[in-house]
C-alpha cells in the first residue's frame, strides 16, 4: 500500500480497486446498529484544515471515528505565513504529538506534498488549492461503480470550472486509470491549457454541452463561483447557466441510464437547476454517504489496518 | 602592493603563457617571465578570463541583511569569478535616490571584494507611477547608468517611453523586467502542461513577449538604449532577433537557471525552484542556449536573489521568488556552452561591462590593462553544497548537483580576492 494519498496519480488500478472494494465492505458497517470497527483503535488521525470545509472535515471525522481512531481537529484557517506559525512548525508539532495520519485541507496547491516531507505519518490530501482532491475522486468512482456496475469503458463528462477545480483534476487522473473516458466541458476560459497531455492522454475537451450529453454515462457538474465573472471568465451568471448549466431539458438529452453527479456544495440555478439536483438521476446525496465509506477505506489501508 | 607572477596560464583559451601583475595592472605577458619579488602562482591547466561582470545581482542591503549584505554578496561574487556586480534597486528603502545608491556604492568599496555598481530605480518606490530622480543618481558618486524597477515591470507605456528618452542625457539604459502585470496576476509558475497538472496559476510566456515587443518598438521610436532582463522564452528570442535585425539598440540577458532548469522542477512543490520569470519548458531552454551562442542574447546575468530560509521553507504560493546564482554561474555557462572561452568571456565579462559602462572591466588580460581577472580550473568538478556557499542564504537550486569548473583565484585591480578557491577576506 502507498504511504500518502496526495494525488489521484498516486493510485494504480489495483490500488484504486482495492480501496473501492474495501469501501464496499466499510459501507456495510453504516447499515449496522453499532457503526464502529476497532481497526484503528489507539491510532491518532489529525484533521488539519486551513480552509473552511465542514462537509469534508466531518466526513473524515466520521470515517476515523467509525474505525475507532482518536481524532484531533486542528483548524488553522488563513495562510500559515499570514497567521504566524509556519506549515513546517505545525507539521513538527503534529509529529511530536504522534499523529499517525494527517488529513490536510489547504488553500495552497502542493501544501500536502510539503507536509509529507516533514511528518513520519501518512498524509491524506483533503483538497489543496486548485490542485487535487483524491478522496473526492475515489468516492465519485465508487458512486459510479455502484450505480452503473463498472468503471471501465464509461464515458464521463465533467462540466464547468475545470481550471480552478481540484475535483476535476483528481477525477481525470483516477477515471483514466480505471479505464473510463473523460470529456471536459466548459467555456474555453475555464479549461486549463494542455489538459490532455498534463493529466491523461485521451482526455477530450468540448465547449458544447448539448453535443456531449447524448453520449455520456455520467455527467459531473462542478461548482462555479459567480465571482468568476468579475475576472472575465464569462460575461454573467445568466449566460453561464444558459450555456453550461444542467437544466431539465438538457437532462432529458442524456441516455436513460445516465447519472448526474455534483461534488457539492451546489449553486442551484447556476450550474444545476433544482429539477435536476432533486431528480432520480442525481447521486448527490449518495456521494456524501459514500464519502464516509471511501475515507474509512483510505485511512484503514494507509494505516495498515489490514496488516494487524 | 604585492606583485603576482601567474605561470603557464591559458589566457582566454590561448596557448599557456605567464602573466605578471604589478601595481594593479597586467605588467607583462609572455613565456618564461622573471620577477624575483613576485609571488608565483602555478596556473598550469588553468584558464584566465577577464573578471566576470554581473549585470543583475540582488545584494538585499539595505533592508534584508538577514538574507544578504553587500559584503557577503561581494564575497559570493568574487568566489564566482566576478570582479564587478550591478546591484539591483529593489532594496528597502528602494534605491531611488542619490542617497541610497551612494550608500550601496560606499558599502561595496568598504567590502573591497568586487566593484559594486548600483542600479537606480526607474520609478519612485518601484511603484510605476512617476520617475525617480534619475539624473541625481547619474550625477552621484555612484555614477548610475543602469535604471531598473526589476521585480516589477515598468508597465505604463507612457512612463516607459519617458524613461527611455530621459536617460539619453547621460547615456543611461533602462533594464526592463518584462512582465505584463495583468497577465500574471497570482501567477506561480510557467503556464503550460505542468502548471495544469500541479494546479498552480500560470505565468504565460506572452506576458513577457508582449512587453519586449512593445519596448523594442518604443526604444526604436525614441532612439534609446534598452536592456531586457532575464529573457526566458523562445518567443522573446524571436522578438529580439527581429528587433536587432532592424537596428534597435536593445541588449538582453539570460540567467544560468533559465539555461539549465525546466518547469518540471516545480513538481516537487519545493519553492527553491520558484523564480520570476518562472522556469520554462525544455524547448525554451534550447532556444535560449542557441540565442546565447548566436548573440541574439548578449550576456549571462545571474539574477542572484538570496532569500531567508523562512521565505522558502513554506508552501509554494507563499514563497518568495528567486534563487542564488553568483557562485555557480560560470560552472553552468561552462556546462551549457562547453569550453568556448572566448564566447564565455564575451557573454560574462566584456559585453556586460560594455552595457554597464564599467571602463576598467571586461578587458582581456594584456599589458597595461587593469588586473581584473579570474583563473578557472576547467577540469575540476564540484558538488554544490548549500552550506558551503558564501552567500548568507541557502536557496540554490543546484544543491548536490555536480557541476564542471572551479574558480581558483580572482584578482581585483591586482589584489587577490580569491586564492586557492577561498576568499582572501
Amino acid at each position: 500500500m502507498i504511504r500518502h494519498l496526495l494525488s489521484g496519480a498516486d493510485l494504480d488500478a489495483a490500488t484504486a480497486t482495492e480501496i473501492l472494494d474495501t469501501a464496499a465492505e466499510m459501507a456495510t458497517v453504516a447499515g449496522r446498529e453499532v457503526k464502529k470497527l476497532p481497526a484503528l483503535r489507539g491510532r491518532t488521525v489529525v484533521n488539519l484544515f486551513y480552509e473552511d470545509s465542514t462537509r469534508t472535515r466531518i466526513s473524515f471525522e466520521a470515517a476515523a471515528k467509525r474505525l475507532s481512531a482518536d481524532v484531533i481537529n486542528f483548524s488553522a484557517k488563513g495562510s500559515s505565513v499570514a497567521k504566524g506559525e509556519s506549515l513546517k512548525d505545525t507539521a513538527l508539532t503534529l509529529q511530536a504529538m504522534g499523529a499517525d495520519a494527517v488529513v490536510v485541507r489547504h488553500p495552497a496547491s502542493g501544501a500536502p506534498h510539503r507536509l509529507a516531507n516533514w511528518v513520519d505519518g501518512s498524509v491524506v490530501n483533503a483538497g489543496d488549492g486548485t490542485h487535487e482532491h483524491p478522496t473526492q475522486a475515489l468516492l465519485d468512482a465508487y458512486t459510479m461503480r455502484s450505480r452503473l456496475g463498472r468503471l471501465d469503458g464509461l464515458h464521463v463528462a465533467i462540466v464547468g470550472d475545470v481550471l480552478h477545480s481540484r475535483v476535476a483534476r483528481s477525477n481525470v487522473l483516477l477515471l483514466s486509470t480505471l479505464g473510463a473516458k473523460v470529456t471536459l466541458v466548459g467555456p474555453p476560459t475555464l479549461i486549463p491549457v494542455d489538459i490532455s497531455p498534463a493529466l491523461a492522454p485521451g482526455t477530450d475537451v468540448s465547449y458544447d454541452l448539448d453535443a456531449v450529453l447524448p453520449g455520456v454515462d455520467v455527467v459531473m457538474m462542478l461548482r462555479v463561483q459567480r465571482e468568476r465573472m468579475n475576472d472575465s471568465y464569462f460575461p454573467s451568471a445568466r449566460e453561464y447557466a444558459r450555456r453550461y448549466g444542467l437544466d431539465g431539458p438538457r437532462m432529458r438529452r442524456l441516455p436513460g441510464h445516465a447519472i448526474v453527479m455534483h461534488p457539492g456544495p451546489m449553486n442551484r440555478g447556476m450550474e444545476i437547476t433544482p429539477e435536476v439536483a432533486d431528480s432520480p438521476r442525481s447521486t448527490i446525496v449518495e456521494q456524501v454517504a459514500n464519502g464516509v465509506s471511501v475515507r474509512m477505506a483510505v485511512l484503514y489501508l494507509l494505516l495498515g489496518g489490514n496488516n494487524r | 602592493m604585492t606583485a603576482y607572477l601567474i605561470r603557464n596560464v591559458s589566457v582566454v583559451g590561448g596557448a599557456p603563457t605567464d602573466l605578471l601583475i604589478r601595481d594593479g595592472v597586467v605588467a607583462e605577458t609572455g613565456a618564461g617571465l622573471a620577477a624575483p619579488d613576485a609571488t608565483v602562482l602555478d596556473a598550469t591547466g588553468l584558464v584566465a578570463l577577464p573578471g566576470l561582470v554581473d549585470l543583475h545581482t540582488h545584494l538585499r542591503e539595505p533592508g534584508r541583511e538577514d538574507a544578504e549584505t553587500v559584503e557577503s554578496g561581494s564575497r559570493a561574487a568574487a568566489l564566482g569569478g566576478y570582479t564587478a556586480v550591478c546591484a539591483m534597486a529593489n532594496t528597502s528603502p528602494v534605491a531611488d535616490t542619490a542617497g541610497v545608491v551612494e550608500q550601496v556604492w560606499r558599502l561595496g568599496r568598504e567590502a573591497g571584494l568586487v566593484d559594486v555598481q548600483p542600479i537606480g530605480a526607474v520609478t519612485v518606490g518601484l511603484a510605476g507611477e512617476r520617475l525617480a530622480e534619475l539624473g541625481a543618481m547619474a550625477d552621484s558618486a555612484a555614477r548610475v547608468r543602469i535604471f531598473s524597477d526589476d521585480g516589477h515591470c515598468v508597465a505604463d507605456p507612457k512612463l516607459m517611453r519617458r524613461a527611455l528618452e530621459y536617460v539619453k542625457a547621460f547615456d543611461g539604459v533602462i533594464a526592463q523586467h518584462a512582465e505584463e502585470p495583468r497577465l500574471t496576476e497570482g501567477a506561480q509558475m510557467h503556464e503550460g502542461e505542468v502548471s495544469t497538472r500541479l494546479g498552480l496559476t500560470g505565468w504565460p510566456a506572452v506576458a513577457e513577449e508582449a512587453i519586449i515587443a512593445r519596448d523594442v518598438l518604443l526604444a526604436e521610436h525614441v532612439g534609446s538604449r534598452l536592456h531586457i532582463c532575464h529573457v526566458s522564452t523562445a518567443g522573446s528570442v524571436e522578438v529580439l532577433r527581429h528587433a536587432k535585425a532592424r537596428g534597435v539598440k536593445v541588449t538582453a540577458e539570460v540567467t544560468p537557471h533559465h539555461l539549465l532548469l525546466t518547469d518540471e522542477k516545480a513538481a516537487s512543490y519545493d519553492p527553491v525552484y520558484k523564480v520570476n520569470p518562472p522556469l520554462r519548458t525544455a524547448a525554451d531552454v534550447a532556444a535560449l542556449r542557441a540565442a546565447l551562442a548566436e548573440g541574439v542574447i548578449d550576456i549571462v546575468a545571474t539574477d542572484h536573489a538570496p532569500h531567508a530560509v523562512e521565505d522558502k521553507e513554506c508552501e509554494w504560493a507563499y514563497a518568495r521568488p528567486g534563487m542564488l546564482g553568483l557562485e555557480t554561474a560560470l560552472s553552468i555557462a561552462l556546462d551549457v556552452l562547453g569550453p568556448q572561452w572566448d564566447l564565455i568571456a564575451e557573454r560574462m565579462s566584456r559585453a556586460p561591462a560594455r552595457i554597464a559602462g564599467l571602463d576598467g572591466h571586461g578587458l582581456d588580460p594584456a599589458p597595461g590593462v587593469p588586473a581584473n581577472l579570474t583563473l578557472v580550473d576547467p577540469a575540476a568538478r564540484r558538488v554544490v553544497e548549500p552550506a558551503e556557499l558564501a552567500s548568507r542564504s541557502r536557496n540554490t537550486p543546484y544543491a548536490r548537483m555536480t557541476l564542471p569548473g572551479r574558480i581558483v583565484a580572482t584578482f581585483l585591480r591586482g589584489e587577490p580576492t580569491v586564492l586557492d578557491g577561498k576568499a582572501v577576506k
